[in-house]
């Protein structure tokens, strides 16, 4: 299945490993990525606090771009917060066409048009998995289920609400998937109050500690609930959750220390590949426990 | 319990279609309640309690099962309510988990929750003291954050002769927030305040849009530069979403606090002490001239009201800064970040587009804003929706800047 694929900022930024697990795992799941390597940031909520037009303006020109990819399925992120952020835009694109024409003309000098509808779609690498790949093609593929490891989802707020938003009229299930990912490659999902709660990211510059008091309660949820990792699909959440984890220890004071994956990693893991070449040795807290764990499973 | 059969829709219109037993009316069903009480007297911790309720329609609500367990089982379970069509407001609990209007969620759909094996699990909102049973303290948290937001008119001048007079058209822009029934669910669905009880929170901070953007009210910048300042303002809702996935009323509080940020930054140029506006600067500015965000000047931009200069120079930002770098070095240590890409950051290939772009709507003297609340979702121009309401042309399309300007279809040349 061929995709347009919009990585976002952060997975070629700070997370590179995400970017690039992602790269590993495309090809064995017969995904053909095309990269959108001129599109732009989709704001990330802070744009669209700045000016809407703006916002709606720059997130319809990755839209058109994708448009223009030949015979692509649609549109592809791995970032919860682009997809909330980029949701948000195309809901209003949608909602109005008079609105829709006025935000193509900001993009007609550049031949660029975005369209609604015509089976066009945008969704996070672990919807599209869900709806699109099957989870019966996932378990075929599966080579090393990961029989054992606890793994606790965190989805990010932005991939869960606004439901309306969201598609959930057609997909009602889609704050479950990584429940079922996790259970579809063999690992045990973890239930924990923090799973569809706020990593604290955004306000991590204005209020360290009521961002960092939220990432360390739910990392705190989840080793009390037996966690061996967290798995989340937002980049974002991997930053705070991960980078920042040893100053949010001090903010709840307690020690944390558990890893946290990036979604691909999860599924590259399950399809036999080399935990060093999906980047995790480039984690701040260290995955060598997981690693340890599924060495010992390819092992046995 | 019975799996239930009936579908959304014959659940929204409230009889049971093929469900149905013969009569007209729906088919009934056997529903169990868990119940979340406390009663302060006795001396006894919260406990778990539940009751059967038996015989009730799908599309009867979670308010009506809890009334008949009153009425029928025990008298002294505890849960405040009136209208029960929601209107006033009252009856705010959460319902497996969600932060619902006991009288406008439906018994059918709480017993299908995915959260549940068919137990319908009722507690008292979050983020406030519970009184007893389902009643939580909506003074010592709700009322008092409101009163904090000065929740009151302050005209400029001496009192007309007659009553205010305003444009009718000024005021289409806060009739979300004045929507508000003060049921206090999005303060039990806030996240922020559930780490940081000092928070102003969603309901507050929706009410105190609903001045700043009031025509008649003198005080839009004082109430901007206080809640801008207070590090439990503005710059303390994180986008969870919780707020506007939970109101009943769709006044998206999220969303007034947003405008409240566009207004103090955009509007007021507020440089507040939270960097509130320094990220957005930052943010805006980078995207402006990478066209991808660029993180390694983030923070510090951030930290000097969005200039990298400043932050080199401003006392309170070379502390941020300082206090940040282990931050950075966990980065480069962990071969996430190499000095040389935190120092160079590569344009998109078609800058010169985005920064167009930019010229074209920020030269602009007022921004366009698209609130679907007002205008509704349809699309009057496609058949496969039912248009609700008129969302056609350029009138549609909210203005929130007074000013006259022909630029409605914003292709200026």
């Amino acid at each position: 299945m061929k995709v347009a694929y919009w990585p976002g900022c952060v997975s070629r930024g700070f997370t590179p490993e995400l970017h690039g697990s992602m790269a590993q795992v495309a090809p064995h799941l017969d995904l053909d990525l095309v990269e959108l390597d001129r599109a732009n940031c989709c704001g990330a909520g802070v744009i669209a606090e700045h000016n809407q037009e703006l916002v709606d303006t720059l997130n319809a020109r990755t839209f058109a771009m994708s448009q223009q990819v030949d015979g692509a399925a649609g549109m592809m992120n791995i970032c919860s917060t682009c997809q909330g952020a980029q949701s948000e835009c195309q809901q209003r694109l949608d909602a109005d066409s008079a609105y829709r024409e006025h935000i193509n003309g900001h993009l007609e000098p550049e031949g660029l048009r975005y369209e609604r509808g015509g089976g066009w779609s945008n969704k996070n690498f672990f919807w599209m998995l869900v709806e699109d790949i099957g989870l019966d093609k996932l378990r075929e593929k599966v080579v090393r289920p990961l029989e054992g490891l606890k793994i606790a989802p965190f989805y990010g707020c932005y991939v869960v609400r606004p439901t309306a938003r969201l598609g959930y009229d057609k997909y009602p299930d889609r704050d479950q998937y990584l429940d079922w990912i996790i259970e579809a490659v063999g690992a045990t999902p973890v239930v924990y109050t923090g799973s569809h709660k706020c990593c604290g990211f955004p306000v991590i510059t204005m209020n360290k500690r009521t961002s960092l008091r939220q990432a360390g309660r739910h990392l705190a949820d989840a080793i009390d609930a037996g966690a061996d990792c967290l798995v989340t699909p937002c980049p974002l959440c991997h930053l705070n959750l991960d980078l920042q984890q040893p100053d949010a220890a001090k903010f709840v004071e307690r020690d944390l220390d558990i890893p946290v994956l990036h979604f691909p990693q999860l599924i590259g893991l399950a399809l036999g590949l080399d935990p060093k070449e999906l980047g995790m040795n480039k984690h701040v807290v260290k995955t060598k426990e997981v690693q340890a764990k599924v060495a010992e499973l390819a092992a046995a | 319990m019975p799996e239930t059969t009936e579908t959304h829709q014959e659940e929204q219109e409230g009889h049971a279609g093929t469900g149905e037993n013969g009569n007209g009316r729906p088919e009934t069903q056997d529903y169990t309640l868990r119940i979340r009480r406390y009663n302060p007297d006795s001396g006894d911790t919260a406990y778990w309690e539940t009751f059967e309720v038996d015989d009730m329609s799908p599309s009867a609500s979670v308010l009506d099962a809890i009334l008949r367990a009153r009425n029928e089982q025990d008298g002294s379970i505890a849960i405040r309510c009136s209208c029960q069509a929601a209107i006033c407001g009252s009856c705010g609990v959460r319902v497996n988990g969600q932060s619902v209007l006991a009288c406008n969620t439906h018994l059918g759909k709480a017993a299908r929750s995915p959260k549940t094996d068919g137990t319908i699990v009722v507690e008292p909102m979050g983020n406030m003291p519970v009184i007893k049973d389902l009643i939580v303290d909506m003074d010592a948290v709700h009322w008092k954050k409101v009163r904090r937001v000065i929740p009151w008119l302050v005209p400029e001048g001496d009192p007309p002769e007659r009553e205010y007079v305003v444009d009718a058209e000024a005021m289409i822009d806060v009739t979300q927030a004045m929507a508000c029934i003060h049921c206090g669910a999005c303060v039990s669905a806030c996240l922020s305040m559930e780490v940081d009880p000092e928070f102003i929170g969603p309901a507050a901070l929706a009410k105190a849009y609903r001045f700043v953007g009031d025509p008649r009210d003198s005080m839009a910048s004082e109430r901007l530069n206080d809640l801008a300042e207070d590090e439990h303002g503005i710059y303390d809702c994180t986008h969870c979403f919780a707020c506007i996935e939970v109101c009943p009323k769709d006044v998206a509080p999220m969303n007034q606090i947003m405008r409240l940020r566009r207004a103090a930054t955009g509007d007021h140029g507020i440089k507040d002490s939270n960097n509130g506006y320094g990220h957005e600067k930052a943010f805006v500015d980078i995207i402006e001239r990478w066209g991808t965000l660029h993180e390694a000047q983030l923070l510090p931009r951030s930290f000097g009201e969005g200039s990298l200069i400043k932050s080199q120079i401003y006392p309170s930002s070379l502390k941020q800064l300082i206090d940040s770098a282990p931050t950075a070095l966990r980065g480069v240590f962990s071969g996430k970040v190499s000095p040389k890409k935190a120092l160079i950051h590569p344009k998109l290939p078609d800058q010169k587009e985005i920064r167009r772009i930019y010229e074209e709507i920020e030269s602009k003297d007022e921004r366009l804003e698209l609130n679907l609340y007002i205008t509704g979702e349809g699309d009057p121009d496609t058949e496969d929706e039912a248009s609700s309401g008129d969302s056609g042309g350029p009138d549609a399309v909210e203005r929130n800047d007074s000013a006259q300007d022909a630029a409605s279809g914003g292709n200026d040349e």
